[in-house]
């Protein structure tokens, strides 16, 4: 028993000294200007994001901020500084108020929304029942996994879910296939027969 | 013992944020996030281990290769300063690929 209290302890202070750090690397990605370094600075950022959603049961969360804010996200970040320059403007001090209050007004709005969403547990709430209570009760016989988002998701409707990755991969594919990289792209090729038009 | 070993990782996962925070060239910064990858699947996997749930090894195997590969495009974009060349080439030496600027194709 006492294990089991140290190892929930240990667990939540986990989770706090995570936040603590995404945290210090919000701060630092809006304090640097050199662009390279927020990059890197957000793949970080994702896999410490990550890490938390699966200290907090959120696995297929977790597993889509890794692939897409660590790996995709970073690359294509990285070819869109090939296209600019490699560190960002200094900022006019006037300049940022614009989009504080954008942010503020944003924020503001969105507390105001959550006055009408039903609170943590309620019973009587949308999500609670029909379907959702159906799935509460007979997830853990079913599948075994302890967060039945991820069970919804994974099990409950797996078809669904691999015919999206199916399309999301094919889509990705034509883009590829289209803009290209390497020799095989689309426009190096169309370049390369224009040149070859261009000298007899 | 647990929390020990979680708080060494998360100590570690700070002085590699600060090196990727200070680092006066890219490469500390490049090697300051592979590290710190290798430090999220290593706590991934303690935290499996404290929860009881052996499942979290294969997410950790997933953060691993996700992590290798990220590092092989960022600095694959370092050397090449594009993606639009290919790793390995037929017919050309790797003395003849391009080491800095320019258009590699061109």
């Amino acid at each position: 028993m006492s294990s089991e209290v140290m190892g929930e302890a240990s667990l939540s202070i986990i989770g706090v000294l995570l936040l603590c750090l995404l945290f210090v690397m919000g701060v630092a990605i809006a304090r640097l200007r050199n662009l390279f370094a927020i990059v890197i600075l957000s793949g970080i950022y994702s896999l410490v994001c990550a890490a938390w959603y699966i200290l907090v049961d959120a696995v297929d969360v977790g597993f889509t901020e890794a692939a897409v804010g660590a790996g995709m996200s970073t690359v294509v970040l990285l070819g869109a500084i090939l296209l600019t320059s490699r560190t960002a403007k200094p900022e006019r001090r006037l300049a940022r108020l614009g989009p504080f209050a954008v942010c503020v007004a944003a924020g503001a709005l969105l507390i105001y929304a959550t006055a009408d969403l039903p609170a943590v547990g309620d019973a009587g709430s949308p999500a609670n029942a029909g379907v959702g209570l159906t799935y509460l009760k007979i997830n853990w016989a079913d599948t075994g996994v302890p967060n039945v988002v991820t069970s919804v998701l994974a099990s409950y409707r797996g078809f669904d879910t691999l015919g999206e990755t199916v399309v999301v991969f094919i889509a990705g594919l034509a883009v590829v296939l289209l803009l290209g990289f390497g020799e095989r792209a689309l426009g190096e090729t169309l370049r390369k027969r224009k040149k070859e038009d261009e000298t007899p | 013992m647990m929390l020990a070993a979680l708080i060494a990782l998360i100590v570690s996962m700070c002085l590699l944020l600060i090196r990727a925070l200070m680092g006066p060239t890219l490469y500390d910064r490049v090697l300051a996030v592979n590290s710190f990858g290798t430090k999220t699947v290593l706590l991934i996997g303690l935290m499996g281990f404290v929860m009881g749930r052996s499942d979290f090894l294969d997410i950790a195997i997933l953060y691993t290769l996700i992590n290798f590969v990220s590092t092989i495009a960022v600095l694959k974009f370092f050397r090449y300063r594009s993606f639009q060349v290919p790793l390995a080439r037929r017919g050309e030496s790797r003395a003849e690929a391009p080491v800095t600027g320019g258009e590699p194709n061109a």
